[in-house]
């Protein structure tokens, strides 16, 4: 048995100790539990979803990160990622998949294509999935590394542990979901 | 016995007179233009003729030629491939700008389903009597056909577009 575990633990989030008891914030409590389980459901159209490949594999492993159980299903996940160029014909697809996906949904767009369209500014191509669904994280590159994509991931568990349980009842992120005619 | 271009033209130009025009070699392919209102018959020629036999389409698709006349604006053209002597053929039909329409091959070569309807969702090219003419690979709600050469490239919905990156402005300051 060496001194350095192996296993990393996440930090205990703030609150009151004492004798046999532990109190603090119910919205840290399910954010750490949210951030450590954000569950994949990977939409890779192009190279990207390539590099995410490598992500899932044992090298690079995003299985660290608690995202082990990839979900080519909306059931059950909550992180959307796109990967690759979007057409615009595969548009309402992809906001069909997110309109499936049951809240807390968070988003990541891989790659120059996915947040902007990339080098594709033609006809055919949405200029980035931000126009018809809302980004939470957008990982620049094209295509990214695994480290980059891994680095994204990193982002959205920042954002997800801070963020308050009642968030999505809130009248801003309400309004959010109205400008893209999602109820 | 291997097929001679000579005779090609000559059993053409016996059966279709003027219908068929501007023969030429270009590269190693016979090419000759039909007239708009045969190509049917052309096509259906040169591929039941005892020795043509032309039995495999290998392509179809449209061109623009934005300079031309009104009468010659656009084309189709279709490339035929002899299987048996190894020999291929290519002819142009030119289409009006105003109203492109030309006759289905359909009924001749079932792979020009699809290739008819990329002409068609490319350059709006009418294929008429085609069991199933709509767009192919773009999406439906398209109202321009984007091969065109009257029609931007460009995606006119970025927002992000600054002309002095792109070295559009004349001062570029």
């Amino acid at each position: 048995m060496s001194n350095t575990p192996d296993i990393k633990v996440s930090n205990t989030p703030e609150g009151v100790e004492g004798n046999g008891f532990f109190a603090t914030k119910l919205d840290s409590v399910v954010g750490l539990a949210r951030a450590n389980s954000l569950w994949p459901l990977p939409f890779a159209t192009s190279c990207c979803g390539i590099e995410f490949m490598a992500t899932m594999g044992s090298h690079y492993d995003v299985a660290r990160f608690g995202s082990e159980r990839m979900s080519f299903s909306p059931r059950q996940a909550d992180m959307l990622l796109v990967m690759g160029t979007i057409a615009k014909k595969m548009a309402p697809i992809l906001r069909q998949v997110y309109e499936q996906m049951s809240e807390p949904r968070w988003v990541i767009a891989v790659g120059a294509c996915a947040s902007s369209g990339g080098v594709f500014d033609t006809y055919s191509v949405l200029q980035g999935i931000d126009k018809v669904i809302p980004v939470d994280v957008y990982v620049p590159g094209c295509p990214p590394r695994p480290e980059q994509i891994l680095d994204g991931i990193m982002e959205l568990q920042e954002l997800v542990k801070s963020e308050s349980v009642r968030r999505r009842s809130s009248p801003e992120y309400q309004e959010l979901l109205a400008s893209y005619n999602i109820s | 016995m291997a097929l001679e271009t000579s005779v090609i033209q000559d059993k053409l130009t016996n059966k279709f007179g003027d219908n068929v025009t501007s023969f030429s070699q270009i590269k190693d392919i016979l090419t000759f233009e039909v007239a708009a209102n045969s190509t049917n018959d052309v096509m259906r020629f040169l591929k039941e003729d005892e020795t043509l036999r032309f039995n495999f389409l290998t392509d179809l698709c449209g061109v623009h030629y934005p300079d031309n006349e009104k009468d010659r604006q656009f084309a189709v053209v279709y490339h035929m491939h002899n299987w048996v002597d190894n020999v291929r053929v290519r002819f142009k039909t030119f289409l009006n700008a105003d109203n492109p329409e030309v006759a289905t091959v359909t009924n001749l070569f079932l792979s020009a389903n699809w290739q008819e309807r990329e002409t068609y969702d490319f350059y709006g090219i009418i294929f008429k009597g085609h069991p199933q003419l709509k767009r192919i690979l773009n999406m439906d709600e398209m109202v321009s056909f984007p091969l065109r050469k009257e029609f931007p490239l460009e995606d006119s919905g970025r927002t992000d577009k600054d002309d002095r990156f792109f070295g559009r402005t004349t001062t570029n300051s």
